[in-house]
């Protein structure tokens, strides 16, 4: 299969990899995909208290666009809002690296590990919905 | 000195040997004739280097010259095997038998035959990727015209106890069908005591060109099928179409070489896989897919736990080798012959086969072996599965949603 240069240079140079600890009340994490379905992506982001995501980690067990669109995502988040970072959706980061149609699931588990990350913040910080004048936490129940 | 890609996946196809391509040359520009050409030399000329490869590939396999029937492949083989001998014999009965582990040449010649009203009976494999023999015993009905077993395996490389199998069909007067296109110059194949009543062959597993194949028909007691492929009657009948001169000259020759040289290049193979074996044993949670002994020297198959297949494909770009991982097939699925040895689809999509052969060296081997270690730390530091193992949890024993 033929990638793009920016796939392959995400998945040869992957950013941000690595783990936050868990401890840090400023850090959440999401866990999204199965090992059975051969992709697993962990993506932990570092909130500010402005709820300004600092930083970013990500391991993934899965082909190289998973790898890559995680690598992309973790570069993505960073300095956004909770709110801004659930903006980000599949559709651009498949543009971004011009994944094959069969991989676009791979797009889809990142911008879900996105919105896990988001809602792991909201619900171990209830109050922190500012930024989300509606007042709706999606997936935080 | 290596030169890259080093070519590893001897099991998908194998390069024509220089001395094949040699003998092939002068059928294709100078003795062009059509063996079917019976009034001149250039007929007689063809008509008697296809005797001659005829000849060579039966000799390999210890059969009459006179058995084997030219096809383009063993694809087609399994094809004119299958479903011949269940349309010549339908009268006697429509069930036929084989395994889950098979060849799709196979699988989907008993799914059309499923479509014509034939009833097919597709047996499990043991954990090692073996058949038990009674299990095959009790799946043979009074109404069972033909079985259908693989000798080797194209992704483990196990070898089939066909003999035991052979002997079971004979006593209940069911045809065996064995697809061999693994086999030859791996394993030794007599089949004047083997009680195989058809067999396929393939050139270019062999060091033979591509799209050239044939099928041992048995003589006694003989074998009937019912031609798929109608015209000129070449083939007694059997296979219509001008033979390809150049491509028979081409399978016998590499058959011969086969012959020749089997013993000697197998022991060298071997010590190159189990040298290749032994220094990825040295990685944790490596394990190997199929029975280890019961397998032909050239291959080996291992599960690399916690790494995804193709991304570790992609990290060993230097390497070509194939993957049973969802990830490097169009279906989505891992590997069938995997899941039906009963592993974990994780541990299927885990999984590289490689395969040595005739051109494969040391030096080619240790550099293989030293990539791969390098690179399956480097994606294991990546895999959250890794690290969830190096904590002493199980992933499989969390609760994952599919997705």
């Amino acid at each position: 299969m033929a990638y793009s240069e920016k796939l392959l240079d995400h998945y040869e140079n992957p950013r941000n990899v690595g783990t936050f600890d868990k401890g840090d009340a400023s850090v959440a994490t999401g866990m999204v995909g199965a090992p059975a379905c051969g992709d697993v992506m962990k993506l932990q982001i570092k909130v500010g208290k402005d709820g300004v995501i600092e930083d970013a980690r990500f391991k993934t067990y899965g082909c190289g666009s998973a790898i890559a669109s995680s690598s992309l995502a973790t570069e993505w988040v960073k300095g956004r809002t909770l709110e801004q970072a659930l903006e980000i959706d599949n559709a651009a980061i498949a543009l971004e690296l011009a994944l094959p149609p069969v991989k676009i699931h791979c797009s889809i588990l990142a911008e879900d590990a996105i919105k896990a990350a988001v809602a792991d913040y909201r619900r171990k910080h209830p109050g922190s919905a500012q930024d989300n004048p509606a007042g709706e936490l999606p997936g935080a129940n | 000195m290596n030169s890259f890609p080093i070519y590893l996946d001897y099991s998908a196809t194998t390069p024509v040997d220089p001395r094949v391509a040699d003998k092939m040359i002068p059928y294709l520009t100078h003795s062009y004739g059509n063996p079917a050409s019976r009034s001149h030399c250039f007929g007689w000329d063809a008509e008697q280097a296809v005797q001659l490869a005829r000849e060579q590939v039966a000799a390999l396999v210890n059969a009459d010259p006179k058995e084997i029937v030219w096809t383009s492949g063993a694809t087609e083989s399994n094809n004119l095997a299958i479903k011949g001998a269940a349309h010549f014999n339908q009268g006697k009965g429509r069930h036929l038998v084989t395994l889950k582990t098979e060849h799709k040449a196979v699988l989907d010649s008993m799914r059309e035959l499923e479509r014509q009203g034939f009833a097919v009976t597709y047996l499990d494999v043991e954990r090692n990727g073996l058949l038990d023999p009674d299990c095959f015993k009790e799946a043979l009905r009074p109404d069972t015209i033909l079985a259908s077993v693989m000798l080797v395996n194209n992704e483990t490389g196990v070898i089939q106890d066909i003999a035991a199998l052979g002997a079971l069909c004979r006593k209940r007067g069911v045809l065996l069908h064995v697809d061999a296109a693994q086999a030859t110059g791996k394993v030794d194949i007599d089949l004047a005591r083997l009680a195989v009543d058809l067999m396929s062959f393939s050139a270019h597993k062999t060091y033979g060109p591509k799209g050239i194949g044939a099928l041992y028909v048995r003589r006694k007691p003989r074998v009937r099928l019912q031609a798929q492929m109608h015209g000129g009657g070449h083939e007694r009948g059997l296979r219509s179409g001008t033979l390809a001169t150049h491509q028979i000259v081409g399978m016998g020759e590499a058959f011969a070489i086969a012959h020749a040289e089997m013993g000697a290049e197998n022991e060298r193979i071997r010590m190159l896989r189990d040298r290749l074996h032994a220094s990825l044993s040295e990685l944790e949670e490596v394990f190997v897919n199929g029975d280890l002994e019961r397998r032909v020297a050239h291959n080996l198959n291992l599960s690399f736990n916690h790494v995804e297949g193709e991304s570790l494909l992609m990290a060993i770009k230097e390497i070509a080798v194939s993957s049973g991982s969802a990830c490097t097939s169009a279906s989505l699925e891992p590997s069938y012959v995997l899941r039906a040895l009963g592993l974990s689809d994780e541990l299927a999509h885990s999984s590289i086969r490689f395969t040595l052969g005739r051109f494969t060296t040391l030096a080619q081997v240790d550099f293989a072996a030293a990539l791969i270690k390098q690179k399956i730390g480097k994606l294991r530091a990546l895999s959250p599965l890794w690290d969830m193992y190096k904590e002493g949890i199980d992933p499989g024993t969390l609760q994952w949603a599919a997705h």
